[in-house]
This record gives C-alpha cells, structure tokens and sequence, in this order.
C-alpha cells in the first residue's frame, strides 16, 4: 500500500500537550512541514521562548536553544553570526515578542539580521492565565483587564508587523492566521517565504501568525476560531506588509 | 475581630495590600506570583481598592514605574518571583539608593537554566545586596502579617528603605491554609496614612533623585545607607511589639524553637521551618535536645541576637534552598559570621536542599538531625557543605 500520509520527520513522535484548540501545535506543524520540504532539518536550530511554547523543544526534531523571556532575537543573531551556514529562527509569543521583548526584536530587525521570527499573537499572555498583551484589543477582557481593556488605562492593541514593516532593514513581513484550512496554508507559505528568505541571504522575516487561545479567551475551541475571525482579524488585518512571497 | 479563612499565601498577600489600599501598582505577571497580582486587578476592577495599576511590559518596567511613583511621593507596590525578580536587579538598588519605601512580596521561585518554575529561594538570595530590606515568612500567616509590617518598617521616617516579603512559591503560594485576615479598618489604622518624604513637583524646593555623585561623595552615600540599615532591627522589633497588641500573634528577628537547652539545631528559612519543627518534636520526645531557628529579618541581618541564641548548641547544620556556587550556602555564611565572634562556637554544618521545588521531607530534617547528634556527640564532620537527598 502507497503511504500518503506521515508525521514530518521535524517533529518527534510526542503528542502536543497545548490546550484544546490551541493554536501552537498548528503552528508546529507547518514549520516542521516547512523545514522537512525545505531538506534543511540538519542545519535548522531553532529557539524556544517564555511562554506557553516554552515546550517548542520537545516537540521540534531539532536543536534548539531555550533563551531568557524575551531575548531570542539576540540569541538568533548570535547564533546566525557565530554559524552563518545554519538557519536560525526564532518562535515567540506576544507576551515574549511584543513585550517584555520588545527592544530585542526592534534591534535584530533594525539590523536586518538574516533570521526567520515566527511571531504567535493571541492577544493575552496564555502560560500565566490569561493576563492583558499589549496585543490585548481594546474592550477584551483578561485578568488584568477584568471590566475589558481601556486604552485611556492600558493602552492600545500593539501591531507589531506594521512596526517592523517600517523598518529599513526588514525584508518580509507578513500575518497570517490558523483560522482555517485556506489560512494555515497561507500561513505554512509565509513560514516557508520566511526560511527562503533566510537560505538566500534576504534579511530579516518576520512573521505574525493569529493563533486561538480558547483556555484563555474562556471558549469553546470552535467558538475561538470564530472570535479570532471576527474581533482579531479586523484589529490584524491579514497580508503580506513588506516584502514578496517567495514562489 | 479577626475573620477566620482558608486561602493560599497569593491570596492572603492580596488580601493585605487590599487593606492598605496603596496609590499604585506596578503589575506584570509571573509564575508562581501571577496569582497575586491578578488578585490585586480584580480588587481594582471591583472598586474594593483606589489603587493606581500600571500594567507594565516587563519586571525592569515594573520597578522602574514603582520607582516613579514612590519619587512623586505615592505609596506603591508591586510583587514578583524568579527571572522578574532577576529582571529589576539594576531597578532594586536604585528603589533602595534613592530610599523609596516600595512594598514588594518576593514568591520564592529557582532560576534559569535550566528553566524551573517551582520554590526555591535563589532569586531573593541574589537580591540579598541590593539595599532592601528581606523579611521571610513561614506560611500563609505569616506572610499576610509580614506584609502589613512591612509598611510600617519601610515606610518608618528613620528608614524610608523598601521591603521584600519572601514566600514560599507554590508550597506556600498556592496552597490552601487557615488563617486569620484582621479587619480592614484594623489595617488601615495599624500602617496609618503615608508619610511623604521629599516627594517630587515640589516648587519650592526642587530636588534630585538618584543624580551623578562620583568620587566626591558616593561612598559617604553608601555609608549612610548602611547607617540607615542598622537602625531596622529597633523599628521591626517596635512595629511587631504593636502588632502583636492588634493580632496576638508575636514576630521578632528571627523565630528560636525549642532552642534554650537544645544541643543541636537546625538554621533554616520559611516552610521547610515548619516540617522541621514537627521532626524537632519527635527528636525532644526520644530525648534529643533539638531545636530550630528561623531567621525572619535576613536583611539586615540580626548576626548578635543569632549568636546569642545558637551559643549554647554543639551543632549546628545550617539549611539552604540557594546555593552560591563555589561557596557555601547563603545562610551558611551568614551563620558562619554571627558565629565567628563567640569564644566557643557550635560545629557548623551546610546543607542544600530542595532546590527547584524538590520536596523537603520529614525523613531529610531526620537525616540531618542524626548527623548533628553524632557531631554533638564528638563525632567528625565529614563534609561541611553538601546536597541532601540528591537522586543518584
């Protein structure tokens, strides 16, 4: 019998312990998928952040790098420097990325490292329960944010691709979402973009990938998807920001 | 009168800020501290408390906001664990060398790498220097008590120093204990309004804080600060002597547990005291003179009164859950130098133990307790400092 179907050789046989409905193990998913088609699984190494993909490691089939919360820009660009040949990318919260990250991820790009970032949005710090992101939308109620945030109190949803797109030494950035079949393919491409970009020496990628977080958000799995479609996206408007997808 | 509830040590800790009612809060979440400042956003929300929240993108951001509002001249706090603890280092001294009272409870947690999220005491170790004050607690109780105390002490007109209260993460955090809450009048009066103290946007006067001192007088600076250190003890004594009137629960520098006769003792931080305390029971009643010390005030350090109480002793293990690589156990060398001024002094053992979150059992104070006995006995020291039980 012809096999059609099997596990990318990126990941490790080790079911994903994220929440029902979680975005991260998508996302897992289509950068094993990626890396496996790209053949550059013995040259990838990959750094985890703080946060709920603090477990990235024992999922990837690869070598990875568990930095500080919020510093794996830094790591990558010295990893990068130190091992050119390899392909470095780093997976980042918005709690990591977009916060206590920020000066990292602003200087790496400012640099224009060639590096891949995989930037996860799911507009709350998911690990510790669902706290107030600076990607938290205005009205979105979290634990810090019990009556919704308030932007006269806690400021407005960060977009951080939009922020970088506008830096000189960034090559792509583009958001996407694991919404739906169409979109995680859509999102599998720009991971891919991301990687070519970086094997032919195009500078920094970057890419936000919408990501549902029902435990969090306090819905059904289904019920996520829909919110992320209809609050999320109109906050986080899908595309390519900078840059041109790779065919 | 006191409201008897059973709550984990976040909650009591929220609780006793949520009845001093402070003018801000620096908030941003980590594990295992999330909890109580989570708590503290709720009591925001629901109108229990007027309190200021920032919430911040980062610990360093966190005290540095803390810093701010303490300078304007307002009463805040906020609370952290671990890698945020880590994270405000270089914002600690400035709270302390520009002598902001920020209240802060520190929940007890190991530090990276490899990455640990449970209890233990390396973090507020590693901010042992830092120019705070550190009071450490047992339990739930304690820690809700020590957090009220800690407004008096830092807040006092002859300190003006900010304060940690350390708690067990986890063991103490998050789980459920009886305990008693006071009124929130009766709070509210016990720590009194704040004092300001130079605050900030003063016409008048315009003033500095924390500005460029070089050679000329920086250390002169940091003399007083020690200066200023010496008088904690008297204002601690003073501040529990009071709320002991209000709670009947009685503090000092440290806690001595059947430790007049003992000949042998254990030194050993928050809730891995009161394991040892039920062991040092089981060894009185076979006969073994046994006692504890639990030091509360760890900054500044009580070394006289530690000294008078262990000089009695034959031997003494001291217990670390931090370890300052190279050397000995934190505590240990705390110990070592209370100790070192006695003309006769107890044999001084070093133990690390449940680092990480690793459980401290009965059977690991048994352990250690018979080593002492031995030692008190005659017996040699094999090892000073060495890793109790550690999986083979």
């Amino acid at each position: 019998m012809k096999k059609v179907f099997s596990r990318p050789k990126s990941l490790k046989p080790t079911p994903f312990r994220y929440c029902p409905g979680c975005g991260h193990s998508l996302v897992h998913r289509i950068i094993a998928e990626a890396v496996d088609q790209l053949k550059i699984r013995t040259r990838v190494i990959g750094i985890a952040p703080v946060g709920c993909a603090v477990f990235a490691y024992d999922y990837f089939n690869f070598d990875m790098l568990e930095a500080a919360h919020g510093r794996p820009p830094a790591a990558a660009t010295a990893l990068k420097r130190v091992m050119p040949e390899k392909i470095i990318f780093s997976y980042q919260g918005d709690g990591d990325l977009a916060a206590i990250g920020t000066s990292e991820i602003i200087h790496a790009a400012n640099r224009g490292e060639n590096l891949s970032v995989f930037f996860i949005n799911n507009a709350n710090y998911g690990m510790t329960g669902g706290q107030m992101a600076p990607t938290t939308i205005h009205g979105q109620r979290t634990t810090t944010t019990p009556s919704g945030r308030d932007a006269k109190t806690s400021g407005y949803p960060l977009r951080v691709s939009e922020l970088l797109a506008t830096i000189e030494g960034v090559s792509f950035v583009e958001r996407v979402s694991v919404d739906s079949y169409k979109n995680l393919m859509r999102a599998k491409r720009a991971v891919t973009t991301a990687f070519l970009n970086q094997i032919d020496c195009k500078g920094f990628s970057f890419v936000e990938i919408l990501s549902p977080c029902p435990t969090n958000w306090g819905m059904t799995p289904q019920k996520a998807l829909q919110w992320l479609r209809e609050a999320l996206i109109p906050v986080y408007p899908l595309g390519i920001i900078k840059g041109k997808k790779c065919n | 009168m006191a409201k008897v509830v059973a709550v984990t040590g976040n909650e009591a800790c929220a609780n006793a800020l949520r009845q001093v009612n402070p003018d801000v809060c620096g908030i941003y979440p980590i594990t295992p501290q999330t909890d109580m400042m989570q708590r503290y956003a709720s009591f925001i929300a629901n109108g229990k408390v007027t309190t200021e929240s920032i919430l911040v993108e980062s610990e360093h951001s966190s005290m540095s906001a803390c810093i701010g509002a303490a300078a304007a001249g307002g009463r805040v706090i906020t609370a952290t664990s671990s890698q945020g603890l880590a994270l405000m280092w270089e914002m600690l001294h400035i709270a302390s060398g520009d002598r902001l009272p920020i209240i802060m409870p520190v929940v007890n947690r190991a530090l990276s790498a490899p990455l640990n999220i449970h209890g233990d005491h390396s973090d507020a170790m590693g901010a042992r220097d830092t120019g705070w004050i550190q009071i450490w607690s047992e339990n739930a109780q304690e820690s809700y008590d020590n957090t009220i105390q800690a407004f008096r002490i830092g807040e006092h007109m002859d300190i003006r120093l900010p304060v940690m209260v350390c708690l067990d993460g986890f063991i103490i955090s998050h789980s459920i204990e009886r305990m008693e809450y006071l009124e929130d009048g009766e709070v509210r009066d016990f720590v009194g309004e704040f004092k300001n103290f130079l605050p900030l946007l003063d016409l008048e006067k315009p003033k500095s804080y924390g500005p460029l001192i070089l050679t000329d007088l920086y250390h002169e600076y940091k003399r007083a600060q020690h200066e200023v250190m010496t008088k904690v003890k008297d204002v601690v004594l003073d501040v529990a002597k009071d709320f002991e009137k209000l709670s009947g629960r009685k503090y000092g520098l440290f806690e001595s547990y059947r430790l007049e006769d003992a000949d042998i003792a254990l030194v050993i931080l928050n809730s891995a005291a009161g394991t040892s305390k039920d062991v040092i029971d089981e060894f009185r009643q076979r006969g073994v003179k046994a006692g504890l010390l639990k030091p509360r005030l760890f900054r500044p350090f009580p070394y006289e009164e530690a000294a008078e109480a262990l000089k009695n002793t034959k031997a003494v293990c001291v217990m670390d859950r931090a370890d300052s690589f190279g050397g000995y156990g934190p505590l240990f060398m705390e110990i070592t130098s209370a100790l070192y001024h006695l003309k006769e002094r107890p044999v001084l053992i070093n133990k690390i133990y449940g680092l990480g979150g690793r459980d401290y059992m009965p059977s690991h104070a048994e352990l250690v307790l018979n080593e002492l006995n031995e030692i008190a006995k005659g017996g040699k020291v094999k090892i000073i400092k060495e890793y109790l039980g550690v999986r083979e």
